[in-house]
């Protein structure tokens, strides 16, 4: 048959010489390799105490922004929930009353807004498709836990605290009309 | 008698016992952390520093297993079992010279519970018997994977027996005692029977793996074939006997290999030191734990660096190659002693 690369090899069965049945060199050469990587750099990660290091798009827990005067962004067009393929967003919005300025920046804010962290696909969508920069992916991770309801993510576990701020710099897109 | 040398000789074995339970309760950690550094990871380290209380974690779920002793089961033998082989491999330290003879309270303390002057064929005879521990095990646990276990551990340590009299017939030509501290004694200076017994001592090595279940012999309990092997139906801290008396066997197998050639508590140039009895027979002592300790990280080196035999495998190196081998030995060193000395 023709070869169709020239990178094939003819290979004969031989017998083993009578060093290679002996199988003591070849026993030495393992334990060779072996002690080798006692010396190695250990390849764990101890999660707890090191946290790996994070690609600067890597896409995790999501984040609802506030602005420079602690005013959430989010103004709950439904944007995100729209654009969700997983369909892991739900929102109700609510009408900001005299005196909440200070709490959110627009007239109409989401009062309650959850993303279930089960159906979640981490795909970046809700991020692409928000007006208001408001939801970001950031390198955090979620947390085990034992009952699935602990995974669909309220306004606790997703608005940025104040004192607390998120960095999303590294994942802010700028775009340029051309 | 005496009772100062039964007080003596009491102190003694309690330290021994003492130091073989904590040498083997600190090998399932030396195992864990010299396999994990062999496949680039850490090793248990959450329990104290580095993880240094790992064993006692693990003595302590043991101990607080659930006990299960099948209905099916002979209890009585089934509770024999792990007793008779902690029992043997406990036994096997006492003919073991740990150390040059201390001096104290005016008299001479030799650090050895008893100086056999046939303690080679008393380790032998405690070691077979020791088979019988894994042989009653996997038989009264009325499995058919440890029934296998056990059937494979009989034969396989019958068989490796045989090569493993034969390699030491050969030293016992050269050294003409039975006694392990005439054979220690002997090997003052740097005159290591390995020197003289290369042949031998690497038939009794791969024989030593062999006796003591461990990796590429490791037949009698290959979890990946036989489930757990011979101990499959063994729970809590029958299980725990089990496991910790392979530690024990593994500790004193390290400890008869260095004493047979590797000179024991002997060390090259110690000697021309002078120094005062009790501090060389402390030293002595160290010396003989750091050959020992080489030789357990020996037994996990190789666990780690050879894949399991197979079972006509086993059988034919065990009778096919290093019987015959030994038999040869044994001709080479009498025509040696006979003709050259």
């Amino acid at each position: 048959m023709q070869s169709l690369t020239n990178r094939s090899k003819i290979v004969q069965k031989r017998d083993l010489t009578f060093m290679e049945k002996l199988y003591l060199p070849a026993i030495l050469g393992g334990m060779v390799i072996t002690i080798k990587h006692l010396f190695r750099k250990k390849v764990t990660n101890k999660y707890p105490d090191t946290v790996r290091e994070f690609t600067p798009v890597y896409r995790g827990v999501h984040v609802l922004k506030r602005d420079e005067q602690g005013r959430e962004n989010c103004t709950a067009c439904g944007l995100c929930a729209v654009t969700c393929p997983a369909e892991a967003i739900t929102m109700t919005a609510a009408e900001r009353k005299p005196g909440e300025e200070n709490l959110y920046r627009e007239e109409k804010y989401a009062a309650v807004y959850e993303i279930n962290m089960l159906r979640c696909i981490f795909c970046g969508l809700c991020e692409d498709a928000c007006p208001k920069d408001a939801i970001y992916l950031t390198d955090r991770l979620i947390d085990a836990k034992y009952h699935r309801s602990n995974f669909i993510y309220g306004k606790d576990k997703l608005v940025e605290k104040t004192d607390e701020r998120v960095d999303v710099s590294k994942r802010k897109k700028v775009y340029t009309l051309s | 008698m005496d009772l100062s040398i039964l007080i003596e000789k009491s102190v003694l074995v309690v330290i021994l016992f003492s130091v073989s339970l904590a040498v083997a309760a600190y090998s399932t950690y030396a195992e864990r952390k010299i396999a994990a550094f062999l496949q680039d990871r850490y090793g248990p380290d959450r329990a104290g520093p580095w993880g240094l209380l790992q064993p006692l974690a693990d003595g302590g779920k043991m101990f607080f297993k659930e006990e299960i002793i099948p209905n099916a089961s002979d209890k009585f033998l089934f509770i024999l079992g792990p007793c008779i082989f902690m029992t043997t491999a406990l036994m096997t330290s006492a003919a073991i010279p740990w150390g040059k003879s201390l001096h104290l309270f005016g008299r001479d303390i030799s650090l050895q519970v008893a100086n056999l002057n046939i303690g080679i064929l008393y380790i032998f005879a405690i070691v077979s018997i020791g088979v019988y521990g894994i042989m009653i095990g996997g038989w009264a646990s009325n499995n058919k994977f440890a029934l296998l276990g056990a059937i494979r551990a009989s034969s396989q340590m019958i068989s490796y027996e045989l090569a493993m009299g034969m390699a030491i017939i050969a030293l016992l030509l050269t050294s003409n005692s039975l006694s392990i501290r005439d054979i220690v004694d002997q090997q003052a200076g740097f005159h290591w029977n390995v020197f003289y017994q290369p042949l031998g001592f690497i038939i009794f090595l791969v024989c030593a793996f062999a006796e003591c279940n461990r990796t590429p012999f490791d037949l009698p309990e290959t979890e990946t074939e036989l489930v757990g092997g011979y101990h499959t139906e063994y729970s809590s801290m029958k299980l725990g006997l089990y496991l910790f008396a392979e530690y024990t066997n593994m500790f004193i197998s390290s400890a008869v290999i260095s004493c047979l050639y590797f000179g024991g508590y002997h060390f090259p140039f110690i000697d021309s030191l002078n120094l005062p009895q009790n501090v060389a027979a402390i030293i002595s002592v160290f010396v003989l734990f750091a050959k020992v300790c080489f030789f357990i990280f020996f037994f996990m080196w190789i666990r780690w660096t050879l894949p399991r035999f197979r079972y006509d495998q086993l059988m034919r190196l065990g009778w096919q190659m290093l019987l015959p081998l030994a038999i040869v030995n044994v001709l080479i060193t009498g025509a040696w002693l006979t003709y050259f000395k």
